[in-house]
């Protein structure tokens, strides 16, 4: 490959580039404020951006088709690489869908249990990406402030299953064990600390005018667009479209719980910051009700009687045949799957995160597809941004909250 | 009254009569084929009907079976109305040796990405779409990779014995 067709292919420079009135500006593949490797080819009449490619798939890992030779439980650890920000979701998402596949109804406890998890991780997925909008805006001490009370949430989660981002949290049917004391010590006193801190962050940002003039107008985008590019979650719901998954379609007894659903007007970066910072509030307020709810269940349960995918409990399984039993087929894959198809979807922290499995009664599965929120949603960037200043073009993508984990799969 | 599956499927077959097959119901969500040079027809009336409304696209892609003679692939829409909070799962199948399906992105911008990764990953043609080209894997990939022809491990590894963790001896090498 001579000079000029490896930077035409690889540097996007087209032969007459010198010559042309815009400037073509790559933000990206690794730059410091996409967050993530995907590229942005940007066309630039001086400061405004005339017109942008984003380029995605740099950290491609295929799942699907992974997927495709693994049994169930083997598939979790590849959900938490996906929104790697909120990998609870993505593993409870995965294990309602095979749930639903299976037929297995959990307790109640489970389900309250399971929903203390996931809005934690939906608290330290917005924060980050609240407190990214941030420091891409110019405003860094707010990111410093909450960043320390995402440590306090992976403490959590590492007390529940011995690891901290990549989680792999739970199982089908359940968890691997229950809370035990010091998990309920940390999630009171999280529940104690972060309101205040968030208040905190709050007054910073909310009614401040350098962050104001940075945020509103930028990137914004109408209902009617939102919907027909797929956006769900926060940045469909400041648009002012009230849809989420965990009202409209309930899941792991999140009926039994009252929350409102924030929605702002514009759809510009500056509703999505405050959709995503009443959400916080939201799940704060959820996590409490479940704590309660969880103390009038009975204690102690905390996976679902289901032996046939379930794994027993190592000290039974070295002492009683039947958990021998049940392990041994669980392992080798012996259990009976039903055929079938099932869609399954859960508000993660991003949006609807779908899981379209297709069981042909074998190991694995036929087919696994991933609804990857931001992968649907980032295919508007260029929309959002033409016309825009270089400057507000990197806000605009901090506030949409993209994973290149989540949308490369 | 609330929008009922077997209402949808009426209203379906009331529009078009005789060419709507395999209505079903795996969990609750209504499921049909259609043929697939009428694809666009049927999302547009899913679309426009004002009783059905079928506006949000949540997902699209393909599921390859290779033994299904000349329908090996299929496309796969997942279409909610929000209103109503239904979901509905409309199929239609193509023969890999001419995989040519009419895109959706003139009526969702959401089909864009969708489709090019179902083509990047499967090969289906969408025709019409205005920027077909791969997505994720590399651009100087000459093959579809989630296609069942294409065996997730090293076939010419022969340390590892599968009888007991494969999906059935078909998918496996003997040596």
């Amino acid at each position: 490959m001579d000079e000029q067709a490896f930077k035409e292919r690889h540097m996007r420079l087209s032969r007459d580039s010198v010559e042309k009135e815009t400037t073509t500006l790559n933000l990206g593949p690794t730059h410091p404020a996409t967050h993530g490797v995907f590229q942005n080819i940007l066309e630039m009449d001086g400061e405004r951006v005339v017109s942008a490619e984003p380029t995605i798939g740099y950290i491609h890992r295929a799942f699907e088709k992974i997927a495709e030779r693994r049994p169930f439980y083997q598939v979790t650890p590849l959900t938490d690489r996906l929104n790697y920000c909120s990998a609870p979701i993505n593993n409870m998402g995965w294990h309602l869908t095979v749930e639903k596949l299976l037929g297995i109804q959990t307790p109640k406890r489970v389900d309250y249990m399971r929903i203390i998890i996931m809005e934690l991780s939906r608290i330290s997925d917005h924060l980050i990406c609240n407190s990214v909008v941030g420091v891409d805006s110019g405003a860094y001490s707010g990111f410093l402030y909450v960043m320390q009370y995402r440590e306090l949430i992976y403490e959590i989660y590492e007390e529940i299953c011995g690891s901290r981002l990549t989680t792999n949290i739970g199982r089908v049917g359940g968890f691997e064990r229950d809370f035990n004391d010091t998990v309920f010590r940390k999630i009171d006193k999280f529940l104690h600390e972060y309101p205040q801190v968030l208040k905190e962050f709050e007054n910073l940002f909310n009614r401040n005018r350098i962050f104001i003039d940075r945020t509103v107008g930028v990137g914004p985008i109408s209902q009617e667009r939102a919907l027909n590019y797929g956006f769900t979650g926060p940045n469909l719901r400041a648009t002012g479209v009230d849809y989420d998954v965990r009202v409209a379609s309930p899941y792991s007894s999140y009926e039994d719980m009252e929350f409102s659903v924030p929605v702002g007007s514009t759809g510009d970066s500056y509703d999505r910051f405050l959709v995503r910072n009443e959400e916080m509030w939201q799940s704060l307020h959820i996590i409490r009700q479940a704590l309660d709810l969880m103390k009038k269940e009975p204690p102690g349960v905390y996976h679902a009687d289901v032996p046939k995918y379930y794994l027993p409990r190592k000290e039974d399984v070295y002492t009683k045949m039947e958990a021998l039993i049940w392990h041994f087929k669980i392992v080798m894959g012996e259990v009976d799957i039903p055929p079938g198809e099932v869609y399954h979807s859960v508000e993660g922290a991003n949006g609807e995160l779908g899981f379209y499995l297709i069981s042909d009664g074998g190991r694995a599965a036929y087919r696994l597809h991933f609804r990857r929120p931001c992968f649907v949603y980032y295919q508007a960037y260029p929309e959002l941004v033409k016309g825009a200043l270089l400057s507000d073009a990197v806000v605009c993508m901090s506030s949409l909250n993209l994973i290149a984990g989540e949308m490369d799969a | 009254m609330a929008l009922t599956n077997e209402e949808i499927k009426q209203r379906l077959v009331e529009q078009f009569p005789e060419v709507l097959q395999e209505f079903e119901e795996p969990y609750g969500m209504l499921t049909f084929t259609g043929p697939r040079d009428l694809n666009l027809k049927i999302l547009q009336f899913l679309y426009d009907d004002d009783r059905l409304g079928f506006r949000f696209l949540t997902d699209l892609t393909a599921v390859h079976y290779p033994e299904k003679k000349d329908a090996e692939l299929a496309v796969v829409y997942h279409l909610h109305n929000m209103r109503e909070n239904v979901r509905i799962r409309f199929k239609i199948f193509a023969p890999v040796s001419d995989p040519k399906v009419y895109t959706a992105t003139a009526l969702f911008a959401t089909a864009n990405w969708m489709e090019r990764e179902t083509y990047d990953f499967f090969g289906v043609e969408f025709v019409g779409h205005p920027n077909l080209k791969r997505i994720l894997n590399v651009d100087e990939m000459d093959y579809f990779p989630l296609r069942k022809e294409y065996p997730l491990e090293d076939q010419t590894r022969i340390d590892k014995d599968d009888e007991m963790f494969g999906r059935g001896p078909d998918r496996m090498i003997h040596q």
